[in-house]
């Protein structure tokens, strides 16, 4: 009950926000307010799971369409629960952001803002293939329109791009779900068997691939960031990218087995040249929204590394990196669309010299970025390190791999926090422009005190993600 | 003394109600004074569609097993049933949004008319031999052909109806020779009959195959033979191409399954191929064609030739899962298709011309909840989930994936990712161009209240969400009649 909750929450909240006409603020503070419950819901689901365990909890199944053997079956494995408390609290903060900013249409902005929470959620919970399929398909409908009405000026050359990559993709993946529903007997992932179809674990890994994006599959990503309001590319890079990280856990691994070992060799390379090639394009962008989101690229690709380096160690470096890599995307996309309020710009030529009297700001750009880049101690660090090791018996290249992305990410990072708050003052810097307001800080804080707990305690996700604590058994026997 | 059948009222109720309808309509264009004369036409046309729609109901409860009705020539089947059951419920549906079209006069011949094609319809998808089959074809095919050409005043709308007569009537035509062939390789004119001759290798019995299912994808509007369907749709008043775009849809498809699978078994190695090859023509087709259209009501006509290949799809499966999935289709097809042509009418009432995508600038903003109804009709034609649409989609899929068409399957992927531009490319009109911008200037104030109009879109809503989240007491209905026919 408690999944289906979490799921319905939101959604009844966006058909609230939607009909009841509120004043402006009221509408936005209704939304803030659903978010934040949804906040408190994934905390006591968090508080009656049993992470020892690990294995599927808090679990509802309802017959749907029986002929076909579909059904509503949600529930949470560990890393799925994390997953699904990152999205909650990212998209408290993008909604509170949204609120801060004082977005135009307010009752459709946030309606469409907590319908996209409930399908991430959705899609976090699905325990059937069909009902992860439609989750993964109803994030699409509200970003198109969020992108689509309160982007930037490139708005609608986004939203097209966007839409036809993603949809492409899921489109491939429909007639994959197809094939393996119709041959399996049953859409259940609990009941259904594993396949060794190759053609139907690549339509899956294309979409999964364009939706996370990674390498050669981002063609949208770059339009996409830059285009929609910060607070959606937040929700994008944090959130939305991590059901492609689920889709591998959950269904392109454990129910394909082979066709997922036999192409491994290529998804590690992909992965290890986005890495590498995100880092670089992250390292040239002229733009804060150009680093972030080639950031974000590369971070995807070192996820996917860990996931299919097949060791319970990069499995669960894997997790433990999507969370800490949501959690420090969003706060990084909300400073970015601070700093862009407060300048009018996000080129770094315009920008600089923000550092002088304004601590705050200058502090905690520095904190999101030292996490940013993976600071030895750090959340993020964690992660990477168990990836490292974990892709080691992959091939001590992809380890090398992982090291010199670790090292282009101090670079990229590096280079965007001076450009931010050193160098000389920019022309786009205005004396008057504010340090972060309490309001402001309220979003971002949460985020990354909560980074900071991970940081001292990587822990808590990376021995609770899995059935068992074993990873790879868990994966191999389709978490049966 | 000749013997008379023995006759199954009940079964043929549904018929009789809307004859009744139509009659009584047309005796009140003469005898009610002006005044109420639209009034109590619609309203006796409401209460025949509503009142056949039920009448179907009880024929579908109470018939598990199919009875051949009248000497052969009709059949009491739940497929028949069900088929009513959707037609009726459109009909009542194009009843409400006919009412506030704006017409000098002519209310009761209107209603008549519309009344009289409901009736041929529902008499269509019970025909079990090639008489009945012609006979209901004609009946309301003439009965479309006045309709679309009603509005007298429109140029537009008496080519349209022009080109309906020419173009149906080469098709009915195509499809009385066809009949004619078919007779004259067997010796009979019953589906069943037919089938148990076994003049499989007979070649007029081929030609006969090949062209009765020309004529049918004539009234279904599959390409190649589609032609008409543009011209007509655009030119017809909205609420007539709302009418002909779901209910001649559904009662052609039925009667092209039932006429294929009973009849023709022993040949369905061809005809599968045939059918798959049409469907695929309309998928490319119509949805190629979608791209380039400005008008909403052609770009509507070509979305539902492309329509007409999934649903076809469904039929070349051969299978009771395709039948299944076909008749599941048409349920949330007609809300949607009934619903969007509605929206168009409405915009099309407030602005006093055609319907282009620009003109549909802001109207997800200055009119939210029909935006809104659109924007759910748009997704649902593409299959996004929370509509009928994906699950229809899914269905079809699946019905073709199990008879070993996978091809079709990816076929079909491939005609939906086309599909999304032109559906989200109105969407992106509603909401990401505002009217003022491009100074479309409304007639004036607020709109005219319609609150039929507006009783019809929320039906339409209602039907295409509640078919995702009541799929399975949907697919059941749909199953049962599908078993009706001899898989």
């Amino acid at each position: 009950m408690l999944t289906t909750a979490l799921i319905v929450l939101p959604v009844v909240g966006a058909v609230v926000v939607a009909i009841v006409p509120l004043p402006r603020t009221a509408t936005a503070g209704l939304a803030f307010l659903v978010a934040l419950m949804e906040v408190g819901l994934w905390i006591v689901a968090a508080s009656r799971f049993d992470f020892d365990d690990g294995g599927l909890q808090l679990g509802t199944s309802r017959e749907w369409v029986e002929s076909l053997g579909i059904s509503y079956t949600v529930g949470f494995y560990g890393f799925s629960l994390w997953l699904a408390g990152a999205t909650v609290i990212v998209s408290a903060a993008a909604i509170g952001y949204a609120m801060w900013v004082g977005r135009d249409r307010p009752r459709a902005y946030h309606a469409l803002m907590l319908f996209l929470t409930g399908a991430v959620v959705a899609t976090f919970a699905s325990q059937d293939l069909l009902l992860f399929y439609i989750s993964f398909e109803a994030m699409l409908i509200p970003l198109y329109v969020l992108v689509g009405v309160w982007g930037g000026e490139r708005r609608q050359a986004a939203t097209l791009t966007f839409v036809v990559y993603t949809m492409a993709g899921s489109l491939l993946m429909l007639a994959s779900v197809v094939a393996f529903g119709v041959t399996q007997g049953t859409f259940s992932l609990v009941d259904s068997g594993a396949s060794d179809n190759v053609w139907i674990f690549l339509g899956f890994a294309i979409a999964f691939a364009i939706k996370a994006p990674l390498f050669p599959f981002h063609g949208w990503l770059p339009l996409a960031y830059r285009e929609a309001p910060v607070e959606v590319a937040a929700v994008l890079s944090a959130v939305v990218s991590k059901t492609a990280i689920y889709g591998f856990l959950r269904i392109g691994i454990p129910k394909f087995p082979e066709p997922a070992d036999d192409l491994s060799g290529v998804i590690l390379v992909l992965a290890g040249a986005g890495l590498v090639y995100g880092s670089l394009l992250a390292f040239r962008a002229p733009d804060l929204r150009g680093v972030v989101a080639y950031s974000s690229l590369a971070q995807m690709g070192l996820i996917t590394l860990g996931v299919f380096a097949f060791d319970d160690l990069g499995l669960d470096g894997a997790v433990l990196l999507s969370v800490a890599h949501a959690l420090i995307s969003a706060s990084m996309f909300l400073l970015v669309g601070m700093v862009e309020r407060r300048c009018g710009t996000g080129e770094l030529d315009a920008l600089g010299g923000m550092a002088r009297g304004r601590p705050v700001l200058a502090t905690v750009v520095i904190v999101a970025g030292m996490i940013a880049l993976a600071v030895p101690g750090s959340a993020t660090f964690g992660g990477e390190f168990l990836i490292m090791a974990g892709v080691y018996d992959q091939g001590w290249g992809y380890s090398a791999v992982v090291a010199l992305g670790v090292v282009l990410a101090a670079m990229y990072i590096l280079r965007v926090v001076s450009a931010i708050l050193h160098v000389k003052p920019g022309s786009a810097v205005r004396e008057e422009a504010l340090d972060l307001r309490p309001g402001e800080l309220a979003l971002v804080l949460p985020l990354i005190l909560v980074l900071l707990v991970l940081s001292a305690w990587p822990a808590l996700i990376s021995q609770s993600s899995f059935p068992g604590n074993d990873a790879l058994q868990a994966l191999s026997e389709g978490f049966r | 003394m000749i013997d008379t059948p023995t006759v199954d009222w009940l079964a043929l109720s549904p018929t009789i109600a809307l004859l009744a309808a139509s009659g009584i309509a047309l005796l009140a264009a003469v005898l009610v004074p002006a005044w109420m004369r639209k009034g109590v036409a619609a309203a006796v046309a409401l209460v025949g569609f509503v009142l056949a729609g039920v009448l179907a109901g009880v024929v579908f409860d109470q018939t598990p097993t199919p009875e051949v009705l009248l000497d052969g020539s009709m059949v009491r089947d739940q497929l028949a049933a069900l088929a009513q059951v959707i037609l009726a419920v459109t009909g009542a549906v194009v009843v409400l949004v006919s009412w506030a079209e704006r017409r000098r006069g002519n209310h009761g011949e209107y209603y008549a008319l519309l009344a009289a094609a409901g009736a041929g319809m529902v008499f269509f998808v019970g025909a079990e031999n090639l008489m009945t089959l012609f006979l209901g074809l004609e009946w309301f095919s003439l009965c479309l052909y006045i309709l679309v050409a009603f509005d007298t005043d429109r140029a537009t709308s008496l080519e349209a109806g022009l080109k309906y007569l020419i173009v149906g009537g080469f098709g009915s035509a195509v499809l009385l020779f066809g009949s004619a062939f078919v007779y004259g390789a067997t010796g009979e004119i019953g589906f069943g009959q037919i089938a148990a001759a076994r003049a499989t290798d007979d070649t007029f019995l081929l030609a006969g195959l090949a062209m009765i299912l020309a004529g049918l994808a004539f009234k279904v509007s599959a390409a190649p033979f589609h032609m008409w369907t543009p011209d007509v749709y655009q030119g017809a008043p909205t609420s007539v191409t709302a009418f002909m775009s779901a209910a001649t849809k559904t009662a052609a498809m039925v009667v092209l399954l039932r006429v294929l699978v009973t009849a023709f078994p022993d040949e369905s190695e061809l005809w599968t191929i045939a059918v798959a090859v049409i469907a695929c023509v309309s998928l490319a087709w119509g949805n190629l064609a979608a791209l380039a259209q400005r008008d909403v009501k052609r770009l509507l006509a070509y979305s539902s030739i492309s329509h007409a290949g999934f649903m076809l799809i469904a039929i070349a499966a051969d299978s009771e899962r395709g039948g299944e999935a076909l008749l599941y289709y048409l349920v949330p097809y007609s809300a949607m298709s009934l619903g969007a042509f509605a929206v168009v009418a409405a915009r099309e009432r407030e602005l006093e011309r055609p319907v282009t995508l620009e003109s549909l600038a802001g109207l997800g903003w200055e009119r939210p909840l029909y935006g809104l109804a659109m924007w759910v009709f748009m997704l649902g034609f593409a299959g996004f989930p929370l509509t009928g649409g994906i699950f229809g989609k899914l269905f079809v899929f699946s019905a073709a994936y199990e008879a070993g068409d996978w091809w079709l399957v990816l076929f079909g992927v491939a005609a939906t990712a086309v599909s999304l531009a032109y559906y989200l490319n109105v969407v992106r009109w509603m909401y990401m161009r505002s009217g003022t911008e491009l100074r479309l200037a409304p007639a004036g104030g607020s709109p005219p209240r319609d609150p039929a109009l507006g009783v019809a879109v929320a039906a339409a809503v209602v039907v295409t969400v509640g078919s995702f989240f009541l799929a399975q007491p949907i697919l059941d209905r749909a199953a049962a009649a599908a078993a009706a026919l001899p898989f």
